[in-house]
């Protein structure tokens, strides 16, 4: 049985290692949020702007060329058809509900690629309520458009500069940010990460992707379960939300895809599950790459979405039991199912989720399986690195 | 089990006080006890972060803030990733990562002060890196080399108690708990509960090194804390950085803990214990030297 415990813990990874000073902010949300997320009006303004605003359901999708190539019925549960282009929105959609419902006047979110940190100035628009997001000063020059973007929404982009000026600094930064306005701001993580309760919310807001593939699979395969999920994993939220309703039915298979960047052995790496150990980054003990003293270690991957140094506790707990596998793809695998995709299938997936794409190179599987892909964002993000490297591919 | 507990319980009724099990010592104070029962006010904590400005300056840095007149010492182990602290200390941390500090040669290092130095000493970091080392094995080497007590400001509450309360009360550390103007008053009375040596009362909501001055607000609640009877002392730390607001903090709490004013002090010195000696100086001012005497 995959269950959280009352303390955040699956099996003994999660928790809250926080400092004294985020404590009753962390308190408030895990004293409210299964209270709140319960509230009948609650769920029906939530349910109500994901199908209005986000366009949800998002479609389950045969695709026919794949599943002729790989010779195996594949699904795509199309995510990058989500209004701002990827999952993200549907936990950023949840969280401002939660907030607006917390008495909260300030926002404030952390973002890598970008992705997240759009979702958030999205839905701060919507309410009108003042958005603050954290980026590493190195991925906002490398991220332009979507500094472009949350500046268009009306969020203001604060350059993280500390440490590798990366994600895991623009989360320490927001943390930090937290902590000193205890009072009137709302912290909307993005992924499945941070202290007991946010990965828990986060996985429950994200829930609704394995929600829809039960009846959409019933529909289109006359079963709900499917053989075998595949998602990319960065901190593991698209991830989370489509193991979620399956993660207590065994015979579904679950695959965790990681970034290898170089390669697993290169150094140049954001897989966690083979790389990384027990220990604890930003509140909550997970695997994480770090060196023997406890320092982090700074991961390398081409997608900006998957160069996190942790995974969330749920997944920590998921690859540490066997319930899931994971899988590591490089850039260069990534690139190369990125490109086959578009051209199969006329989707060009986001890089995070070319990983995914790649995964089907790798496992075991059978002829009359159904395989569902989460296709968690789409690639207009990636346009400038696809281009850079296309001549390479063809 | 039944009857073995049924055992226990009669005999343990009947018994006349147990002898077979060491008493233990009330009577020997650690070093940070000590201190406490000897002065009440005006107490100085100054922290510094380990292996900056240069990976060997620990031990000068140490000697001379004893010779200085500094009552406690908190030791900073570097950390790539530290939460609760601002820029400043974040920056030093990374110059002593740089300058190659691990936590076995700070270890080295404090076993090396504590031949010429008895000046209470305590250890601030993250929980990630004891859990690295190994929480039993850290404890130990900490109580072996002369470390007195462990500020861990991510070790949740709940995690102290139910896994390393033991561990660190068997190895004899103290350990400071943190409090801030959004603590309740029922955690407040629990962190006095778990707490041995002092409280670190944060001044402000915030990082270190954050905010400037002390506000009305502020007072307000630092009178409210001293109104709470606790059981152990308080030194108020973050926004602490000159005599002016050392002084003021020494009015409403046992004393004060600075840290980013004296790590920007360090920053580019070429004298270590003359820096040191002007700082503390400039801290304690005048008038709290008049008050002592």
């Amino acid at each position: 049985m995959i269950t959280i415990d009352n303390k955040g813990y699956y099996g003994e990874f999660g928790g809250a290692f926080i400092p004294e000073m985020l404590h009753p902010n962390v308190e408030e949300l895990r004293q409210l949020y299964l209270e709140i997320m319960d509230d009948e009006t609650f769920k029906k303004e939530f349910q109500q702007l994901l199908r209005d605003y986000v366009g949800r359901p998002s479609p389950l999708y045969l695709a026919e060329r794949l599943s002729a190539h790989y010779n195996a019925s594949i699904y795509l549960k199309r995510e990058d058809l989500n209004h701002t282009g990827a999952h993200k929105i549907n936990n950023t959609i949840g969280q401002i509900l939660l907030a607006q419902r917390l008495g909260k006047k300030r926002i404030i979110a952390e973002t890598g690629a970008g992705q997240h940190g759009v979702a958030t100035a999205t839905v701060c628009a919507l309410k009108g309520i003042k958005c603050i997001v954290y980026m590493g000063e190195v991925d906002i020059k490398r991220q332009a458009p979507n500094v472009a973007r949350m500046k268009m929404l009306g969020a203001e982009v604060r350059p993280a500069r500390s440490g590798s000026k990366t994600l895991k600094d623009a989360t320490n930064e927001a943390i930090r940010d937290w902590i000193n306005n205890p009072e009137d701001t709302h912290y909307i993580i993005g992924s499945v990460v941070g202290p007991h309760p946010y990965p828990d919310m986060v996985a429950r807001f994200q829930s609704v992707i394995s929600e829809e593939m039960l009846w959409q699979l019933l529909d289109q395969t006359g079963k709900e379960d499917p053989d075998i999920i595949i998602a990319c994993v960065g901190g593991g939220s698209n991830a989370a939300g489509a193991y979620y309703h399956y993660l207590n039915r065994e015979q579904v298979r679950l695959i965790a895809v990681e970034a290898a960047g170089l390669g697993v052995e290169s150094g140049e790496s954001a897989a966690t599950s083979v790389l990384g150990s027990k220990g604890i980054i930003h509140g909550s003990r997970t695997l994480l790459m770090q060196t023997p003293d406890g320092q982090i270690i700074e991961p390398y991957s081409i997608s900006a979405g998957l160069d996190y140094p942790g995974i969330g506790p749920l997944h920590a707990h998921l690859i540490k039991s066997g319930r899931a596998e994971p899988v590591s793809i490089t850039d260069k695998e990534a690139l190369a199912s990125a490109y086959f995709v578009s051209q199969k299938e006329g989707i060009i997936p986001a890089l995070e989720t070319a990983h995914a794409f790649s995964a089907l190179e790798k496992i075991k599987y059978n002829s009359t399986d159904v395989i569902v892909i989460n296709l968690s964002g789409r690639g207009d993000k990636d346009l400038e690195t696809y281009i850079k490297h296309y001549d390479k591919f063809h | 089990m039944v009857l073995s507990t049924g055992y226990w319980v009669t005999r343990t009724k009947n018994s006349l006080p147990n002898t077979h099990y060491p008493i233990p010592n009330t009577q020997k104070m650690s070093r940070i006890q000590q201190l406490f029962s000897e002065k009440k006010e005006n107490i100085l904590n100054i922290y510094f972060t380990a292996g900056f400005p240069k990976l060997d300056s620990t031990k000068e840095i140490i000697l001379s803030l004893e010779e200085a007149g500094v009552d406690l010492v908190e030791v900073g182990m570097p950390y790539s990733d530290p939460l609760a602290d601002g820029p400043t200390i974040q920056q030093s941390g990374q110059v002593a990562l740089k300058n190659g500090m691990t936590l076995d040669l700070l270890f080295e290092q404090l076993e090396a002060v504590r031949n010429s130095s008895s000046i209470p000493l305590i250890l601030m970091g993250y929980f990630n890196q004891v859990m690295q080392y190994g929480e039993q094995n850290f404890f130990t080497r900490c109580k072996n080399v002369g470390i007195d007590g462990l500020i861990l400001p991510d070790l949740p509450v709940y995690e102290y108690e139910t896994y390393y309360k033991t561990m660190i009360e068997e190895a004899g550390l103290d350990i400071s708990f943190l409090i801030t103007p959004q603590t309740s008053p029922e955690r407040i009375k629990k962190i006095d509960e778990l707490t041995s040596g002092f409280i670190y009362m944060v001044s402000n909501s915030s990082i270190t090194g954050a905010k400037k001055g002390i506000s009305d607000k502020q007072i307000a609640y630092f009178n409210r804390i001293n109104k709470m009877n606790l059981s152990n002392p308080r030194l108020l730390g973050f926004g602490i950085s000159n005599h002016e607001t050392f002084s003021t903090a020494c009015q409403y709490a046992n004393g004060a803990i600075i840290g980013s004013a004296y790590i920007n002090a360090l920053n580019n010195t070429k004298d270590i214990n003359r820096t040191t000696m002007e700082f503390v100086e400039m801290v304690k001012g005048q008038a709290i030297d008049a008050k002592i005497l």
